[in-house]
Formats: C-alpha cells, sequence, structure tokens
C-alpha cells in the first residue's frame, strides 16, 4: 500500500485540511464513523510489518503521572512504527511533579515540545483539564477512575474483528463496575452502536455509578448474580473486584467467589461467545480459562498496538 | 392581627439605593450574603429578615442591603440555593429593575467538588467547574470527573 492510496481514506478532513480530532478525552469524543474508521485503519495497519513514515518529523510526547506498562508500552511501540520521535515519562518519580510542579505547569512544557500528548493521571477529570491548557492533542490515557478511551476502542475492535460487528451483540460486564475507567469508556463508547443489552453484573457495593448510566442509550439491565444471565451473553468483559474497594472484609469474602470466571461458568456460556479483560489481571480469571476458544483477552491485548496506531495517524496525520 | 407585609414593614424600612432580594425560602438569607461575598464588615447597611410570613411561599427569608446592586452573575448564582427569590435593584427609594433570576448552565469556582479525587481538588490551578443537569430538582455535574450534587450539597457546602 503506498502512502498516497492510505491518505485520506476516511479521516474527517476540516475545510482547512486537518483532522478535526483535537482531543480524545472521553469515548463520547468520537461518532460511530470515526470508530469505524479507526477499526478500519487498524486492520490496514496490523498488515504493515515495515515501519512506516507517515508521522516522521512528529514529536509525541507520553506524560505517564500514573504507572503503566502495556498502554505507554503499545502507545511508544505505535508512534515508532509511524515513524514518530516518541519522549517523555512513566512514572512521576523521574519529573519535576516529584519537586511539587502542578498538572498545567507540565503540559505547557510538553506542548512545547511535541504534536501530541498522551497522558495518564491519578486524578478524574486531569485529562479534560490537561486539554483546556494544551494548544496540542491530548489523549487520555485513563484518569483516575473516570475513563480510558482508547483502551474501550481495543475492545470494540476485538468485538468487531471476532463477530463483525458490535451492533446486536449482548454484553456481560462483570465485577467492579464503580471504579473500573475502562468500564465507563467501554459502556460510553457502546452508545455509538446498537448492543443487543448490556447486562452489568456486580455486587451491589460496586454497581455502576449513575453518573455513567443515565447517559446511555440501549438496554441496561444490573445484575448480581452471573449465572442467572450468562447464557445470554455473548462478549462477557471481565474486570477486577479489589479488596480494599470493601469496607467490611468478610462482604468481599463473600461474594469474591462469585465474580471468578472460572470452568464452571465458562462451561454454561454459549458456543460462539467470548471473555474479554483489560488486562492486567490477578485472579479473577481461572488460568485453566485461559486454554478455551472462549478467552480472547491476550489476542484482545495484540490489537492495541495497531488500534494506537491509527488513533496517532488520525490525530497526527494531514495536520 | 396584622398582615405579613405590615409586619415586615415594622422590622426594616425601605432603602433608597442598592438591592432587595425577596422570597428567600426561610433560613437561607445567611448563604444568600455568603454567595454575594458579604461578610458584615465591608460596611454596607444591611437588613436580614428572616422567617416571616410569605403568601408566596409560605414563610421566607429578605435581604436588603444598601448601596450595593448585586448583578447578573451574581443573582444568577442566588437561584442556585434560593430558587423562589426575586432580586430587585432599588435607586432613590424605587424597583429600578427586577433582575432575570436563571440557574446558571455554568457555574464555576463557586462550588467544591465532593470527590476528593477530582483534579479540581488536587491542583492549584483547576478551578471547579459544574454544569446544570436540571432545575427543578437542581442537579449539578462536575464538569471534570462528572460527580453529581444536589441543591442540598450546595448549601451545605455555602452555610
Amino acid at each position: 500500500m503506498s502512502e498516497k492510496e492510505f491518505k485520506y481514506t476516511s479521516l474527517i478532513i476540516n475545510n482547512k485540511g486537518f483532522v478535526a480530532l483535537k482531543h480524545l478525552i472521553s469515548s463520547f469524543d468520537l461518532n460511530r464513523d470515526e470508530y469505524i474508521s479507526i477499526f478500519e485503519y487498524a486492520d490496514k495497519f496490523s498488515m504493515v510489518k515495515s515501519k512506516l513514515n507517515y508521522l516522521q518529523g512528529k514529536v509525541i510526547s507520553l506524560a505517564f503521572f500514573e504507572p503503566s506498562t502495556r498502554t505507554a508500552q503499545s502507545f511508544h511501540t505505535a508512534g515508532l512504527k509511524l515513524g514518530a520521535d516518541v519522549i517523555g515519562f512513566t512514572s512521576e518519580e523521574s519529573t519535576s511533579i516529584a519537586k511539587g510542579e502542578n498538572l498545567a505547569d507540565t503540559i505547557r512544557m510538553l506542548n512545547n515540545y511535541s504534536d501530541c500528548i498522551i497522558m495518564r493521571h491519578k486524578y478524574d477529570g486531569a485529562a479534560l483539564f490537561a486539554s483546556e491548557i494544551s494548544n496540542v492533542p491530548i489523549i487520555n490515557a485513563g484518569d483516575g477512575k473516570h475513563e480510558h478511551p482508547t483502551q474501550a476502542i481495543i475492545d470494540l475492535y476485538t468485538v468487531y474483528k471476532i463477530f463483525n460487528e458490535v451492533d446486536g451483540i449482548t454484553f456481560g460486564l462483570l465485577g467492579d463496575l464503580k471504579y473500573a475507567r475502562t468500564v465507563n469508556s467501554l459502556l460510553r463508547a457502546l452508545t455509538r452502536f446498537r448492543p443487543k443489552k448490556v447486562f452489568l453484573i456486580s455486587p451491589s457495593q460496586l454497581k455502576a455509578r449513575r453518573e455513567i448510566l443515565d447517559n446511555l442509550n440501549y438496554p441496561v439491565i444490573e445484575t448480581e448474580n452471573p449465572y442467572d444471565v450468562i447464557q445470554e451473553i455473548d462478549v462477557l468483559y471481565v474486570t477486577r473486584i479489589q479488596k480494599e474497594r470493601f469496607v467490611d472484609e468478610v462482604e468481599y469474602e463473600k461474594v469474591k467467589e462469585s465474580y471468578i470466571v472460572d470452568m464452571k461458568l465458562v462451561n454454561m456460556m454459549k458456543k460462539d461467545s467470548i471473555i474479554l479483560h483489560p488486562l492486567p489481571r490477578v485472579n479473577e480469571i481461572d488460568r485453566r480459562v485461559d486454554k478455551t476458544p472462549h478467552a480472547k483477552y491476550f489476542f484482545q491485548a495484540s490489537l492495541a498496538v495497531p488500534v494506537r496506531m491509527a488513533l496517532l495517524y488520525k490525530f497526527l496525520y494531514g495536520g | 392581627m396584622m398582615n405579613s407585609s405590615k409586619q415586615n414593614e415594622l422590622i426594616v424600612s425601605k432603602i433608597k439605593d442598592g438591592t432587595v432580594i425577596d422570597h428567600i425560602p426561610a433560613g437561607r438569607a445567611l448563604s444568600v450574603l455568603r454567595i454575594l461575598g458579604i461578610k458584615g464588615d465591608e460596611g454596607y447597611r444591611i437588613a436580614l429578615v428572616m422567617n416571616v410570613e410569605s403568601k408566596k411561599i409560605g414563610r421566607k427569608d429578605i435581604v436588603k442591603i444598601e448601596g450595593r446592586e448585586i448583578d447578573e452573575k451574581e443573582a444568577s448564582l442566588i437561584t442556585l440555593i434560593a430558587p423562589s427569590a426575586t432580586i430587585n435593584i432599588i435607586r432613590n427609594y424605587e424597583v429600578i429593575e427586577k433582575r432575570k433570576m436563571e440557574v446558571p448552565k455554568l457555574i464555576k469556582g463557586l462550588i467544591k467538588c465532593p470527590n476528593p479525587q477530582c483534579i479540581t481538588n488536587n491542583d492549584i490551578e483547576a478551578l471547579s467547574k459544574f454544569v446544570t443537569i436540571s432545575v427543578k430538582p437542581l442537579k449539578l455535574k462536575c464538569a471534570y470527573c462528572e460527580t453529581y450534587i444536589t441543591e442540598e450539597d450546595v448549601i451545605r457546602q455555602i452555610l
């Protein structure tokens, strides 16, 4: 594929010829066409083995105020594969933040060096705040317990690759739905599609937040027992239940077994259904499940680089 | 028995120039002063009437401020805690303007986000910003972390 053929096939371009996407803070920032377009570019980029040079001369900053392995590494790799230079940091300790510099000043500084800032931060809303200061695109790679929209794109791209569509699929989101930012972003990204229904399966203490549920446009059913609904689910999305979220440890001990995906639960799943997980996992999926055809979480993780290449391409190429 | 307006007249005389905020829900007059940033040592002549009868809302508070005309922005913030309030601007003992009262669509800086993990509670430059979701009942959403707050939360903070 030549660079010329590749250019602008389905990009949203404004009248100045610049890419219209400004920042990616929430899954709501993309419309259906943009999601599909990212999927299509991700398909194309997964086929290209050699290094491309679309982003030659561009500098991408990784601003990871909170530690990350796979998100930071996959963005780094995606940037390099598109020919960009990648700078930045992946922990606060090595930066001036450790000396007391505030987020706004750090963003102003990175603005001088880079064409795009990929940011992870421990505080909710930090990415939006940064975008109000930054004059280069901010891509939110996780802000506190708020959102992680690029993970949601990977999640839906995995579904799209396996089922050839996202519409008409029944999802089951299992585990900690209150504090998991990937859940918020996935629920919001699904508003751009037409899922058949979404089961939200969690202990009562960890139900999805009202603020998130209020803005969904598809049938949502909340339940505490995965066994009641497992036979209906096409995509089981698992998140970890953290012990520290429970005030009472006895309560945690009572519920934890119900939210572990083991062979007993998997044996009740529909034949073609799949299990996804944003990773890292601890013990919420039994290792024996890895060998079943339902386990798609490692495949899901393998799609991170092409999806993030597609994103960087859309944000930085043509601009 | 005297009617309520006569009772009010007994307590407070008319002001020459300034603002009269009437029909404040009973007990919230102090919060209104708080919103206006009035602590009492600014030198304004102020009359505070609390818990008097009102035909419109049962019981009400009234605030009269001599020498200070409140602006649109302040008026809209008052609606957050006193949606029934009416604001009259007085010049030379006459009402020259009734301020339009609407809950603002965006409230910057006045209210603190209750979420301790919100960026607005953790960065010196990140000022709080709330978007109005609904007026009756009052529901606001933090523009950054999206936490909801209600009228009770707002009053609790301002008092």
